[in-house]
């Protein structure tokens, strides 16, 4: 199947190195000390930052620095196919550990001795079938296109249960940039702002942020995290294999990605600072 | 972008932007991109700074690790969060809420990083001499305070390892009764003088912790209510201070009178409209708001209603601009 059109154009119109459109919410949950909604393009997260506050678990307690706990869970709503999912499945606990380890490292725990910082992450809306069906048939394709039709190979190596990997590894970028969004909001210390991005490979052509349609092709998929200001990766993660010359392509692609969205989180950030302190007065 | 969660018409929705605007044109003269993010760089203009809280050392270059307002005091930069969790001083005014009765002390959630601590030695015993706390008294330690109790006190001092000892030796600190609780972000609370007010023309007590809690609740006289709690508790068994108090009311024939209580909402319903705007909350704003419900004529369930956000927004951006015309 043909993912670039001789045009350069992507399936949804995009670039090749355009990303889908961004948009970013601080607030969205009035009881917690920090939240915010992050979304890019189809995909919809939610994240919302308790703390720091006492450790609930006397015995986890740390002597010279915060815990750090986050819990990642998806809608059952979100996806195409309301499946009763169980909480806790191996997918979503190792996406957690993901997301926390990567904030981790960007939080000054050492600042906040003997507390705790929980994050939780719920994916609302995810890319997927039931709303690409819609743009894939107003883009007048083949019915046979349609990704619920077609019989798609990929080189992944966890092959069993594959549609919730497909949607927990197209959420972990949005999960990331959403908990960054929140912890700045709670107003916790940090070194820098933790973005994340993918990108992946398609008929020869590094491609940023993949939609559901170009995930599903079988092709790679090299999900990035930095710190933009301190040019540091915090997380690299790649489905499938790739040659090292073009992996290097993808993988600087997929930085520049990460610091677009940096760059757009800033500005939020700076905008919503400068209305707090504005309303707030002197 | 903090949106409100209101339903505004459009006519609202212009006046609104136009008062935020105003309110936005009056501060900006002042603090023009001094706002900053986390891992921007703050300029510095001279040799030898000290660098304070939220700011860190990159490789010879000061960045900010908290999105706020920077503050330069002398050669002192550090950068003033807003939404965070309370940070606390020593001599601050404190509402808390008790979450656990422990061994010699009562531990409070405060909205701090973690639980405040108030030592059984660091209260004021009801029977008011300096004495040496027995394990009568730790065993009594429920009379005075249980769990859920509000208690208002200071803060004694805040340690190393992050955690803060309160003390209460006073007796305008202690137990809050009749009345509400109001949790505001503790950015929109200034460290004043006083803290404590009694509104005389409502009847009412109204206490601004530095924690962002505040209470609007009855006028008491400062009197020694623990005293007569003992007095009964004694009569009676240890334990059921619940009883013994609502015993209290049943004494003394005070029952809070419906006027009382109309009171205490308008000023409660008043706060929350000041701290959903983000406006800064302080007593004569927020008798103004009172008074301007007041004079509209409106209900105390109307003040929740998206008109009166709009007047308040409004009247704010009056006052304000009133304010920095007179200092010119």
């Amino acid at each position: 199947m043909e993912y670039v059109s001789p045009e350069g154009l992507r399936l949804d119109g995009r670039r090749p190195t355009e990303m889908r459109q961004l948009r970013a919410e601080i607030g969205a949950v009035s009881k917690a000390d920090g939240s915010a909604v992050f979304e890019m393009g189809n995909t919809k997260v939610i994240a919302a930052v308790y703390g720091p506050r006492e450790v609930q678990n006397r015995s986890q307690q740390i002597n010279d620095q915060a815990l750090v706990r986050c819990e990642y869970s998806m809608a059952n709503f979100s996806t195409g196919d309301r499946v009763r999912k169980p909480k806790g499945d191996r997918r979503s606990i190792e996406i957690s550990l993901v997301i926390r380890q990567t904030m981790e490292a960007c939080i000054m725990t050492h600042l906040m001795p003997r507390s705790q910082i929980d994050i939780f992450v719920q994916v609302l809306q995810a890319d997927g079938v039931s709303s690409y069906s819609c743009v894939s048939l107003s883009c007048s394709l083949p019915l046979i296109d349609h990704p619920h039709f077609m019989n798609y190979p990929k080189n992944n190596q966890s092959c069993g249960g594959m549609e919730g990997a497909d949607y927990v590894n197209r959420t972990r970028s949005a999960c990331i940039n959403a908990a960054t969004l929140a912890l700045a909001d709670a107003g916790i210390p940090m070194h820098d702002l933790a973005t994340s991005c993918s990108a992946g490979y398609l008929n020869s052509t590094p491609l940023l942020d993949l939609n559901y349609i170009e995930d599903s092709a079988g092709g790679a998929d090299v999900t990035v995290g930095i710190l933009p200001t301190l040019d540091k990766v915090t997380l690299l993660q790649m489905d499938a294999k790739l040659p090292t010359n073009i992996f290097e392509d993808v993988m600087q692609l997929a930085t520049e990605g990460c610091k677009a969205i940096a760059n757009y989180i800033r500005e939020v950030l700076v905008e919503n600072t400068k209305q707090l302190e504005y309303r707030r007065g002197s | 972008m903090r949106n409100l969660q209101l339903s505004l018409n459009q006519t609202q929705k212009i006046r609104l932007q136009t008062a935020l605007e105003k309110l936005e044109s009056l501060s900006s003269k002042s603090n023009a991109n001094s706002t900053l993010t986390v891992a921007d760089s703050i300029p510095i203009y001279e040799e030898g700074i000290l660098k304070g809280h939220g700011t860190s050392d990159r490789k010879g270059e000061l960045v900010a690790t908290v999105c706020g307002v920077v503050e330069r005091i002398n050669k002192l930069i550090y950068v003033r969060s807003l939404r965070s969790r309370f940070k606390p001083e020593t001599g601050d005014i404190v509402i808390g809420r008790v979450i656990e009765v422990a061994q010699k002390r009562w531990k409070l959630e405060i909205n701090f990083t973690q639980d405040a601590t108030l030592m059984l030695s660091s209260m004021n015993l009801p029977d008011g001499i300096q004495r040496r706390r027995t394990a009568m008294d730790e065993l009594n330690m429920r009379s005075i305070f249980t769990e859920n109790d509000l208690v208002c006190a200071e803060v004694r001092s805040s340690h190393n390892d992050g955690s803060l000892q309160l003390q209460a030796r006073n007796q305008k600190y202690g137990k809050l009764e009749k009345g509400q609780l109001l949790t505001v972000e503790p950015y929109l609370v200034k460290r004043r003088k006083q803290h404590f007010h009694h509104l005389e023309q409502y009847g009412i007590d109204l206490i601004i912790g530095c924690n962002g809690f505040i209470w609007v609740g009855e006028h008491v006289e400062v009197r020694d209510i623990m005293v007569l709690d003992q007095a009964n508790d004694s009569e009676q068994q240890i334990g059921n201070s619940d009883r013994s108090s609502m015993d209290v009311d049943g004494q003394d024939g005070t029952f809070t009178p419906l006027e009382t209580r109309q009171n205490i909402c308008r000023i409660a319903n008043a706060v929350r409209v000041l701290s959903a705007l983000g406006f800064s909350i302080t007593m004569e704003v927020i008798l103004e708001t009172v008074n301007l419900s007041n004079t509209m004529n409106l209900d105390i369930h109307e003040m929740l209603g998206s008109e009166f956000y709009v007047l308040v927004a409004e009247s704010e951006a009056e006052r304000r601009s009133s304010l920095t015309k007179r200092k010119r």
